[in-house]
């Protein structure tokens, strides 16, 4: 067995991945579901069955030209620790990380295709990467589909398209989806209308970890919702549009909040950091949020010499199970907030307070 | 998108609500949001609407509680208790209960997007026996019978591979 935590990626290196505009879209996805033709769906089915499609599975994706050296393992073989850093790395769902016996998760070297087993559906595949680049994990998960349907037995019906165990995936069994941070609508309170004229086309809002979570650090996950009656290529092409739209509004709503109100965004920014810089117990959550902040003072060129990708990188390594791997004891959540803090402190040394005014020129 | 009650004219109105970790939509179109009482949303209790008035209820007159898939035992109940299928043949099974569930919930009710390689012949024949068919009914009725018969041994032609295809 392969230890999840030496295959991962470290976190400074994560937070070094680049893409188009990642400056406002920390990462595309693309999901596909798909089921075995003759098994009930996870949920329904009996533990035996369950484990015989794993047993079914597991081969067939393994043996994928991409998958090589890729890392698989079954979730009862996970420590909750493990699973809860794949969920923070969004590599499974939340759903996934509650899995146990017949159910697992392979994912390839660069950490860009992760395919889950017996999550809702039988497969539940996905590409990821860095930045705005739907259409390129659309064609990376399309071609991952297309070998393991030589291998398997996908249930598919003619005018249902591929059939999924829940009625809201079926079709296409597709699920585009970006990750934005959007801190310029949420100060200039513009968001909240951005949202409601995003669902009226179709597609959903969601928070950091997905369904029915929240929006922590300003950041927001926008996706499709129906599956059935279009083509793939329509769904990412539409998504591709409104994401468009979405980053010229929160690229104004920058512009126009240093343009009219530069005090309030200096004023949260410089809180931000003095909090972040100084405190001595943090909570995660306030971590996140604030982090934001700095990374829109660094967006803003407020921080002479500070990188984004060391707030990417704190936003990762000081979530709950990122901290809690990095120490060798079991932490309350109180330590953990002494720990945070610590951190925090210590990593934010080199960076100066922010100026009071960008450098011209600056985004 | 058409209203989710009356079906007939196009939704403008939606809502969202998130329960705990779950998210239910609504689409209604103007006099039923009214007729609902879809002034306020903070006042409005969106369950009620999606279990109790739309979907749900519809796919229970449809098919009868009795009804079960052979293959797998689910049932309709379990089907209201979660939101999900037992297994590919539930959607043959309960088929008649969804259609109405699936206009609601999607852009379409036929799927248009990729088809798995080994598939794709078998569709494409399927489709062309829809319209060939469609076609010859049509011929027959305006009583043109030499377009008919040769409707008829392209249909024949056709059927012989795709006899197992859906």
């Amino acid at each position: 067995m392969k230890d999840i935590h030496s295959f991962l990626c470290p976190p400074a290196e994560t937070a070094r991945r680049h893409g188009p505009h990642d400056r406002i879209v920390m990462s595309s996805r693309v999901r596909l579901a798909r089921n075995l033709k003759d098994s009930a769906f996870p949920g329904w089915a009996k533990k035996p069955e369950r484990v015989k499609v794993y047993e079914t599975i597991r081969p067939a994706v393994e043996s994928l030209p991409e998958m090589a050296t890729a890392y698989s393992e079954a979730m009862d073989n996970l420590t909750a620790l493990d699973k809860q850093i794949l969920v923070e790395r969004h590599l499974i769902s939340r759903e996934h990380a509650a899995k146990n016996v017949g159910s697992g998760v392979v994912l390839n070297r660069e950490e860009t295709l992760c395919v889950m087993i017996n999550e809702e559906d039988h497969l539940r595949m996905q590409a990821l990467r860095p930045g705005l680049q739907l259409r390129q994990a659309w064609n990376a998960i399309d071609h991952l589909d297309s070998e393991l349907e030589k291998k398997l037995d996908y249930a598919f019906d003619n005018d249902l398209g591929y059939l999924t165990a829940c009625p809201t995936n079926l079709g296409t069994g597709i699920r585009v989806s970006a990750m934005l941070h959007l801190p310029g609508l949420v100060l200039a309170e513009q968001i909240n209308p951005i949202i409601q004229s995003v669902n009226k086309l179709g597609l959903a809002v969601r928070g950091l970890y997905g369904e029915g979570t929240e929006a922590l650090g300003n950041v927001f996950q926008v996706s499709n919702q129906m599956t059935l009656g279009e083509s793939e290529t329509l769904i990412v092409e539409r998504l591709e549009k409104v994401l468009s739209q979405i980053i010229e509004h929160e690229d104004n709503a920058r512009l126009t909040l240093l343009e009219k109100k530069p005090k309030v965004v200096y004023n949260q920014i410089g809180r931000a950091y003095g909090i972040l810089a100084n405190a001595h117990s943090i909570t995660s959550k306030e971590t996140m949020n604030l982090l934001s902040l700095l990374k829109l003072g660094v967006d803003m060129g407020l921080f002479s010499g500070a990188e984004r990708s060391l707030v990417d990188e704190l936003f990762l390594v000081t979530q709950p199970a990122h901290l809690q791997k990095q120490l060798s004891d079991k932490l309350s959540a109180e330590e953990r907030d002494l720990l945070r803090a610590d951190m925090v402190r210590d990593r934010l040394k080199g960076v100066n307070r922010p100026v009071a005014k960008p450098p011209t020129a600056s985004n | 998108m058409l209203c989710s009650v009356c079906k007939e004219k196009p939704a403008t109105v939606h809502l969202t609500q998130i329960v705990g970790d779950k998210m239910q939509k609504v689409d209604l179109c103007e006099e039923c949001a009214k007729a609902k009482g879809v002034n306020d949303a903070t006042t409005f209790a969106m369950a009620d609407l999606m279990l109790g008035l739309g979907a749900a209820q519809e796919v229970e007159q449809a098919v009868g509680s009795e009804l079960k898939c052979p293959r797998c035992g689910f049932s309709q109940a379990d089907f209201k208790k979660t939101g999900r299928l037992g297994c590919p043949l539930c959607y043959r099974t309960f088929a008649e209960g969804l259609e109405g569930l699936l206009k609601t919930m999607h852009k379409g009710v036929r799927h248009a997007g990729k088809v798995p390689e080994a598939l794709r012949r078998t569709r494409d024949t399927v489709d062309r026996l829809k319209s060939l068919q469609k076609k010859l009914a049509k011929a027959i009725e305006d009583e043109n019978f030499e377009d008919a018969a040769a409707l008829r041994d392209e249909i024949k032609v056709l059927n012989a591979p795709a006899a197992k295809a859906r």
